[in-house]
């Protein structure tokens, strides 16, 4: 364990975060969400948690945001009734 | 619909892709107990390359070659394999999913490697079978069957 990559890739962490709640287009807040993905990804393999890493990188970051892309297709920003 | 784009070089490559992918996946659920991975990651693995192939060939690629019919098997299939093998040791005089006394012929402790991989088999077919179930559900919102 590095303290000082880890350090770096938390900030990261918060950073895309923060960022994908605040950003306005659904889209962008999905690819934000997924880069959060990637990241705890990196994290826990820096960590030693080879598993849960694998999990997180198939899942997260690839069915769950593919799924998260299907479903902003299917709204629309403003309501039709 | 999610209508696609049509591209010679997202299909080229997509159709090139997808075998290593299952391929992979394959590998993963394999060598699930004494390497990382095992039957849910595998499993979301092969799903994901069916999801690849819908986002690559369009729907109906992928009805011709996994139907839902086939896909509801393959569901109540890979759940039949782990609710059997734990029923099958129960019977045996085990407790449930007690892989060492499984009625084949080889030692305890090979009794035991094969029991977890016939349950790692298992998850990662429901597995492959929900995730491609819940994509098409989502993609396509109940206009076909």
């Amino acid at each position: 364990m590095i303290w000082q990559l880890d350090l770096i890739l938390l900030l990261f962490v918060v950073i895309c975060g923060i960022a994908a709640i605040s950003v306005k287009d659904l889209l962008s807040a999905v690819i934000l969400l997924g880069l959060y993905s990637f990241l705890m990804c990196l994290l826990w393999t820096e960590m030693g948690a080879v598993d849960v890493a694998f999990t997180e990188a198939s899942v997260g970051a690839g069915i769950g945001t593919v799924l998260y892309i299907a479903a902003v297709y299917k709204t629309t920003r403003r309501s039709k009734d | 619909m999610i209508s696609r784009y049509e591209s010679i070089i997202i299909t080229t490559l997509c159709k090139l892709l997808i075998p290593v992918i299952q391929l992979y996946g394959l590998y993963v659920i394999m060598h699930g107990h004494s390497s990382p991975g095992g039957g849910f990651q595998g499993g979301v693995i092969l799903g994901a390359s069916f999801i690849l192939l819908v986002i690559s060939h369009g729907l109906d690629e992928v009805k011709k070659r996994m139907s839902e019919k086939l896909n509801t098997i393959f569901c109540s299939f890979g759940l039949l394999i782990y609710a059997g093998l734990g029923v099958l040791a129960l019977i045996f005089g085990g407790n449930y999913l007690d892989y060492g006394h499984l009625p084949i012929p080889v030692t305890i402790a090979e009794a035991r490697y094969l029991g977890i991989l016939g349950i790692e088999i298992g998850v990662g077919i429901t597995v492959m079978a929900v995730m491609i179930s819940i994509f098409l559900d989502i993609s396509s919102v109940g206009e076909q069957e």
